[in-house]
């Protein structure tokens, strides 16, 4: 029997157990959160080794759930979640390990989290699209809380700013959704009977209720003008929810995308596509020169993640199949990485060493405080530069491949992110690890600060940053292991769209 | 061991030791110095056992190994060996050991200096043996890594700012490869070297890639173009080099320029060539006048300098640039004189051979200069060292007049053969390129006058010391490979004129 269909329930229920385990000790709830963590990722790797690509969705569960509506309860699988179910577990599991030192209230903490966890897998294994909407609310909830409860650098604001645009982003989508159902008569919210009450849309209509949707979940995915959220939201999140936030949330947004917003409109896409991609290409150059000019080392790599998000909005607004297989990939690559990059930050300098500020980072002989930090950060910096051989390069060669096809110059855009890209990561490497601190006077040396020698990498931080550097290097060399689950996948009608050329 | 197996033990045992060194705790330094030097002596012995196997009467590839490797993006683990890979091969072999027994003779955090080092050898050779673009491409950008850190954390006190400018420019580079491939890939579906050579042979490649848009042709050649440019260096993309060069710690500015300024003059006959004729054909012009004032404006600047390692910067720019003209004029002829292009050919690639012993050998005099002098590099601090140190004067000696192209030492085969074929094929470019011969031999002269002649002076006071053992281990094999391949130079020409001569027959096809 498969495990995956218990994966959202049994994660809410590993949630109410933390909380109750919380009220006696800390360490309880730990171990309940850790439990629930590998519980998730035992299934996802058991469905992983039993599943067979196909390009249909494969229902694991479908009962009724209000009737009236033609609303059901309906989990369904293929390639494309599959890929993003085990991202979400390994990075759930990463975050318990990089949450090990959270001392407030640490019950009601994991009881967030693996709210927030449930909700992400509700989304990707949901077939029906109330069902996936309202697993989209409860992932958005507890973002606010945990942020707000346990942040850092402006924390009410950021939640507030994060959680506002969400309700937004979502507010649209469920206009859209809504208008598509009335409009043109569903008969229930499923997938097929959507797309069908879409087509039966007059053209401006479903122009119309394209953009709603598309756009309500292109901010979640951070699409520029609509990422603003994203950079502040995570710099004052926590390192597990940050990690989250950057690596599974954002995810959703373009999930949602690909998903719902593309094989419902295909009309509407093709009117907006142009303005999708470059609104892609300018977020990744954009974000990514921002982020190469910041000063808190955690910005950094805030606003990387919009400029990566770009590469998976920009697969998308190709349309081609081998983009929509990068964009995927992307997805899975980017959930890795940014986790990575933001438990360095978060938990590996920022709770050691109290700064994010690269001005002070620069006077610390970084790598000889904590050479283990600066050894996970390089190997999470060149895949982030999208160096070949982690999982970010046959994920971006694929899109550039699609953008390629469909329209040359946001290939030349694209590449021109990389580089930069490459520029902001050098350089936060440089400066975080490997300052001038030879250039200190020799009386900062007695600082406090400085006298006092961090501690080395304790054994949850060593497991989790090995198993998300084993994940970006093994799809790196070998990304068959998910193409093979997402390009069958692709192959469905849902994703044929009358993709047209933009320059003949 | 087969020879497939070969290729991939010549790049997965410095990788190996790299590794080794890396996670082998607290080794003596004497164990960590042994297990480096046998992990980067590894590439000579392999380099020696594929040499056995090359058959001068094939001139394609005399070994070669393919397997799928990515389905799903049509990649196969694909390497093979030529007589030109089989060049850089030795090459590598011989300048690896010698750079890094440089680099770590003074170096602190010797165990760390060296699992760079041998990281940044295996992913060189990498570069010479990988024919499809992932692999190929994963060693081109590995090789960033551990140079960034050599200059970086054992370099100069400019490092820092030297390695940012170098990765970044040559990201640059690998920004137009990556657009480029996937260009390819878009329209061809492989990104395999010799399948592009193929269907670019077939007259298939242009329709396909055309059918991208007008524009794609054009911007994959340029991505191509300046990747490889970018590492060479083509001029105007040589402007991170004098300090890169400078900066860089002596041994890896041996191995910098010659072996990893290679990868780049190889790329372009492995990749820009065979891939995109007809483009550097059309644009072989604008080209042509790019390496010419590369190989001008490296020889006057050169002049200009009053810093050592700056001065030879500019000198390998000079060079390294005789390559890319040899091949511009031979590509831009179209149908040619057969005599001219193959003798432009083989001289490309003899000159690219000779430039790596010859640029290593003066680095490494700068570096012997600079460490007796307390690190200064400042050319007027220096006189009379021939007083001081006659035998290192005599094989600097050697190897100035070695770069300066003197007829029975290895450093005037290339030239020599270079300035036959391009001045049967553009006479006034070759006319041209004379001019910087003039001004070359003014400024290695003007040096070994300065520095080595007259009184001691400056720096050169009565404790500057001759060479010891460790140094003699160093320079002497290089100056024995200068006058060995000075005086029978077809031990290097056996290797590459099958090549020159396949080459040349293609291209004189009606």
């Amino acid at each position: 029997m498969s495990l995956l269909p218990w994966i959202p329930v049994a994660t809410l229920a590993g949630a109410v157990l933390a909380l109750a385990a919380g009220a006696r000790s800390a360490a309880a709830a730990r171990a309940v959160a850790m439990v629930t963590a590998l519980f998730g990722l035992l299934a996802a790797g058991v469905a992983a080794a039993r599943f067979t690509p196909s390009s249909e969705l494969v229902t694991l569960v479908d009962v009724p759930w209000i009737a009236q509506l033609g609303i059901r309860y309906h989990l369904a699988v293929d390639g494309i979640s599959l890929s993003l179910v085990v991202l979400t577990a390994i990075a759930a599991t990463a975050g318990v390990l990089f949450s090990w030192t959270v001392a407030e209230r640490v019950g009601e903490f994991f009881a967030l989290y693996l709210t927030l966890v449930a909700g992400v897998y509700g989304v990707f294994l949901s077939a029906d699209v109330f069902l996936l909407f309202v697993f989209y609310e409860i992932a958005i909830v507890p973002k606010y809380f945990l942020v707000a409860g346990w942040g850092s650098t402006r924390r009410e604001y950021g939640a507030m700013k994060l959680v506002l645009y969400s309700f937004a982003g979502s507010a649209l989508v469920l206009a859209g959704l809504v208008w598509t159902y009335g409009a043109g008569g569903a008969e229930g919210f499923s997938f097929g009977a959507l797309t069908e009450a879409a087509a039966r849309m007059s053209y401006g209509e479903n122009v119309a209720a394209f953009g709603l949707v598309f756009f309500g979940f292109a901010t979640l995915a951070g699409l520029f003008p609509l990422h603003t959220w994203a950079p502040t939201g995570h710099v004052a999140a926590p390192t597990a929810a940050s990690m989250l936030l950057a690596g599974v949330v954002m995810k959703l947004g373009a999930y949602g995308c690909l998903r719902i917003a593309l094989p419902f409109y295909p009309v509407g896409f093709a009117a907006w596509q142009m303005v999708i991609g470059w609104l892609a290409v300018a977020g990744i150059v954009y974000a990514g020169l921002v982020a190469l000019v910041q000063r808190d080392f955690k910005f950094v790599i805030g606003y990387s993640s919009v400029s990566h998000m770009g590469f998976v909005m920009l697969g998308l607004a190709t349309g081609e199949v081998e983009a929509l297989g990068g964009a995927t990939l992307q997805m899975f690559s980017h959930g890795v990485i940014a986790g990575l990059l933001f438990a360095v930050v978060g938990r590996m300098v920022y709770e050691r060493e109290h700064t994010r500020d690269l001005v002070e980072l620069e006077a610390l002989p970084m790598h000889r405080r904590l050479p283990g930090a600066a050894a996970v950060f390089v190997l999470a910096g060149l895949a982030s530069m999208g160096l070949p051989g982690f999982s970010g390069f046959p994920a971006e060669l694929k899109i550039l491949t699609g953008a390629w096809a469909f329209h040359p110059l946001w290939a030349v855009g694209a590449a021109g992110g990389v580089l930069v890209a490459g520029a902001f990561t050098l350089r936060v490497i440089q400066r975080a690890f490997f300052g001038r601190f030879s250039a200190v006077p020799a009386t900062a040396a007695e600082t406090p600060d400085q006298a006092v020698v961090p501690t080395r990498l304790t054994l949850p931080e060593r497991l989790g940053a090995l198993l998300l550097l084993a994940a970006t290097i093994l799809i790196g060399l070998k990304p068959d292991l998910l193409l093979d689950w997402i390009m069958p996948a692709l192959q469905s009608p849902a994703f044929h769209f009358a993709a047209s050329r933009a320059v003949p | 061991m087969t020879a497939a197996s070969l290729l991939t033990a010549l790049v997965a045992v410095p990788w190996l030791g790299a590794l080794l060194l890396a996670t082998g705790g607290a080794l003596p330094a004497r164990a960590v110095r042994a297990l480096a030097a046998l992990a980067s002596l590894s590439t000579l012995v392999f380099g020696a056992l594929l040499l056995a196997r090359f058959d001068p009467a094939v001139p394609g590839l005399f070994v070669e190994t393919r397997v799928p490797w990515i389905r799903s993006l049509g990649i196969d683990y694909h390497l093979g060996l030529d007589g030109m890979g089989l060049l850089f091969v030795l090459l590598t072999g011989v300048l690896g050991p010698l750079a890094l027994a440089t680099t770590l003779r003074r170096a602190a955090k010797v165990r760390a200096a060296a699992a760079w080092f041998l990281l940044l050898q295996g992913s060189a050779l990498g570069v010479f043996v990988a024919l499809d673009f992932f692999p190929w491409f994963i060693c081109w950008e590995l090789s960033l890594v551990p140079a960034f850190f050599l200059i970086r954390g054992w370099g100069g006190a400019n490092g820092g700012a030297a390695a940012y400018r170098f990765v970044v420019f040559t990201l640059a580079g690998s920004a137009g490869l990556l657009l480029a491939f996937a260009a390819l890939y878009a329209a061809t579906g492989t990104m395999n070297f010799a399948d592009l050579a193929q269907l670019r042979a077939t007259g298939e490649l242009a329709g396909k890639l055309g059918g991208l848009g007008t524009l794609a042709p054009a911007l994959a050649f340029l991505g191509v173009l300046v990747g490889l440019g970018v590492k060479a260096p083509l001029f105007p993309f040589h402007s991170w080099m004098p300090a890169t060069y400078a900066e860089a710690p002596v041994g890896v500015s041996m191995f910098l320029t010659g072996v990893m300024s290679k990868m780049g003059v190889y790329g372009f006959f492995r990749i820009l060539w065979p891939i995109f004729p007809a483009e550097l054909r059309a644009h072989a012009a604008p080209l042509l006048v790019l390496a010419l004032a590369g190989v001008l404006l490296g020889a006057l600047a050169a002049l200009r300098s009053g810093s050592l390692r700056r001065m030879l910067a500019y000198s390998s720019l000079n060079h390294v640039s005789y390559c890319l003209l040899a091949l511009f004029a031979v590509a831009g002829a179209g149908r040619a004189d057969g005599v001219a292009v193959e003798s432009a050919l083989a001289g490309a690639l003899i000159q690219a051979f000779n430039h790596g012993l010859s640029a290593a050998a003066l680095f490494f005099v700068a570096g012997v200069l600079e460490h007796r002098s307390g690190g200064t590099s400042d050319l007027d601090r220096f006189g009379g060292v021939r007083a001081a140190a006659p035998r290192f004067a005599l094989l600097a000696g050697v190897a100035l007049f070695s770069s300066l192209g003197l007829p029975g030492l290895n450093g005037f085969v290339g030239e020599f053969l270079i300035f036959r074929g391009v001045f049967a094929l553009q006479p006034l470019v070759a006319a041209l390129a004379t001019v910087a011969l003039l001004v070359t031999a003014i400024f290695l002269l003007g040096f070994w006058q300065r520095v080595f002649h007259g009184p001691r002076s400056g720096a050169v006071t009565g404790t500057f010391a001759d060479l010891d053992a460790a140094e003699w281990r160093v320079l002497g094999p290089l100056v024995f490979l200068m006058i060995l391949l000075g005086v029978a130079p077809q031990l290097l020409a056996g290797l590459v004129n099958p090549l020159a001569t396949a080459w040349a027959a293609t291209l004189t096809l009606p």
